[in-house]
């Protein structure tokens, strides 16, 4: 991290098993606002445990995670959302038997905390709005089908722009392109990321990121953390990252372990 | 939109309002009152449906049923209240603050626990009134005709009467219900019907929702109950028993979550096949109320609103 920039949030010395495994050992990360952070790691590295406990699904056995000097660690997921912190799902999240634009406008009122018993949940000033962020991840003409009806790509697409109906200050994308076709990846990710920047309105908006396609890691993040048996063991830019012979031994696969570190 | 919507639904109300006082000066009187007894009865549903719609289905209103009619029979009785829109309205807010200290904690629970939880509590109601000797114990108690604005009906028009403030009272819920099921909390109840765990990510407490859900469903089980009591001039513990409970959840099992509209004419189904079953197979209605519910699941398992919302125009799919 940049020490000239401020830390939107700071995860320091979290600790969370399953039994005998190990998620998180001693996890301290500080996200600069505005960063692209890239979380790497083989199945069961870390990262995914790792956003869990940022956005309060899984609560750490021990640690601390500050979000704009306020410590959120012990908060609920609904509390750390309205703090400015959404999150998108390895496996979409959606109301799967409502239209696209009604699984929109309930993340709209659930950001806004709106909840009235008689304004219409369809008011033309929140479809509009739905519509407009749904244009901007080139979803608008699915607004009215219901989602069980859409392929996984577009799935994945509107459980991002779920998340950024509340205008995040941090958005955590776990496994974006998972699920969507090689040739489609770097269209998916360049829809996620100009809608991100579109819809920030001059204010910076910090994505963190989990992913398994280097290509993707490379082109798209301005840090990258690698993660390995629930230790981070690289931090930093993307060549420096990639470039690391553990990452490489650990991670990405492109030197085989040795005998004894297998072991 | 919030008033050009309320505007729509209210005319809609008050137009049938009219019709049904209509109905109620032309149909034969054993039919006016068997219509009484649905409508009451259907604003109970009602509740069960606004509840359906967070992915909840409670089997236990009769205790809000109950509460809300001895409420009314006890005002009517001990106090002399016997304007019927007044306890009908006392009969829901009662049910209302029965069902208050419960909702936090049924709201955390689905599926068959919410289910039984709820159950549990009405069938607790129902042994406290059967060893209650000043409540009437097993054989409860009368009630005699209500009034309506200090008007005493004859005993021929008190059936007209209670039709006409059931009718209105109904119309008025239906209204209100349709309302909030558009409202944005209508919306966001299905929305945790179909995915809790994102609607919490999306930063709103789904107990809140469906806590909410479950004492609006108490203050319609309570006008109900009170409706039913004054119709029926009689009111004992069978109003908490689940057997009273299960027709409630049949009726909205019936009609489904869609539509408002279906559960009122379910409720009338309901009360017109146990109506003709019970006088032409008395032995073996039960049967035949069961074969029923078992046609309708196989052939409209999404309930018979589902079959009015898919013939409705599309731009104006709700009824």
């Amino acid at each position: 991290m940049n020490p000239a920039k401020q830390a939107l949030l700071s995860a320091q010395h979290l600790n969370r098993s399953f039994g005998a495994v190990v998620a998180a050992s001693d996890i301290s990360i500080d996200i600069a606002t505005g960063e692209r952070l890239c979380l790497i790691g083989s199945n069961g590295a870390g990262k995914t445990t790792f956003v869990n406990m940022i956005t309060g699904y899984l609560k750490p056995a021990s640690g601390q995670i500050v979000l704009d000097g306020e410590d959120i660690t012990a908060l609920a997921p609904r509390e750390i959302t309205r703090r400015g912190v959404a999150r998108s799902f390895q496996i979409p999240q959606l109301c799967m038997h409502m239209p696209v634009l009604d699984n929109m406008l309930a993340s709209l009122h659930c950001s806004r905390g709106e909840r009235s018993f008689l304004r219409s949940g369809r008011e033309p000033s929140a479809v509009a709005e739905c519509l407009s962020l749904l244009e901007r991840f080139d979803l608008a003409k699915h607004a009215t089908r219901p989602v069980m009806e859409l392929p996984g790509g577009v799935r994945k697409l509107l459980d991002i722009a779920m998340a950024l109906t509340g205008h995040p200050k941090l958005l955590m994308l776990d496994e974006p392109t998972s699920g969507v076709s090689a040739e489609e990846k770097f269209m998916t990710m360049d829809t996620v990321m100009n809608a991100i920047d579109r819809g920030a309105q001059g204010r910076p908006v910090t994505v963190v990121f989990v992913e398994h396609d280097m290509d993707i890691v490379e082109r798209y993040a301005s840090r990258v953390i690698a993660f390995y048996s629930g230790r981070v063991i690289a931090d930093g830019s993307s060549s420096v990252v990639l470039g690391d012979t553990e990452v490489q031994r650990y991670v990405t696969g492109s030197v085989r372990p040795t005998a004894e570190a297998a072991a | 939109m919030i008033v050009s919507s309320a505007k729509r639904v209210f005319l809609v109300s008050f137009l049938v309002f009219l019709l049904l006082l209509g109905l109620g000066l032309v149909l034969p009187k054993w039919l006016v009152f068997l219509g009484t007894i649905a409508l009451a009865n259907g604003l109970v549903s009602l509740g069960i449906m606004l509840m359906m719609r967070s992915g909840a289905v409670p089997f236990g209103q009769g205790l809000v049923f109950a509460a809300g009619g001895y409420t009314a029979a006890l005002l009517f009785n001990r106090l002399g209240i016997t304007d019927a829109l007044a306890l009908s309205l006392m009969g829901g807010v009662t049910a209302f603050f029965v069902a208050l200290p419960f909702a936090p904690l049924l709201a955390r629970y689905r599926g068959i626990f919410f289910a039984m939880l709820t159950l549990a509590l009405s069938m607790v109601l129902y042994g406290i009134l059967m060893k209650t000797d000043t409540l009437g114990g097993s054989d409860g108690f009368n009630v005699t005709r209500p009034t309506l604005f200090g008007f005493k009906p004859e005993a021929a028009q008190s059936t007209l009467l209670l039709w006409g403030v059931t009718s209105g009272v109904t119309c008025l819920m239906a209204g209100l219900a349709r309302l909030y099921c558009d409202s944005t909390r209508g919306l966001l109840s299905l929305a945790v019907r179909e995915n809790e765990l994102r609607v919490e990510y999306l930063g709103m407490s789904v107990v809140n929702i469906v806590a909410w859900n479950y004492l609006l469903a108490a203050f319609l089980g309570g006008l109900g109950g009170a409706l039913s009591v004054l119709a029926l001039g009689h009111i004992d513990p069978n109003f908490s028993y689940w057997t009273t409970s299960g027709e409630f959840v049949f009726v909205a099992i019936l009609a489904g979550y869609q539509s408002v509209t279906a559960v009122l004419v379910s409720s009338l189904l309901l009360e017109l096949v146990r109506s003709f079953s019970s006088a032409y197979f008395p032995n073996t209605w039960q049967l035949a109320l069961g074969i029923f519910l078992l046609l309708v699941i196989r052939f409209l398992p999404d309930g018979l609103g589902s079959q009015m919302y898919r013939l409705l125009p599309k731009r104006n799919n709700k009824d």
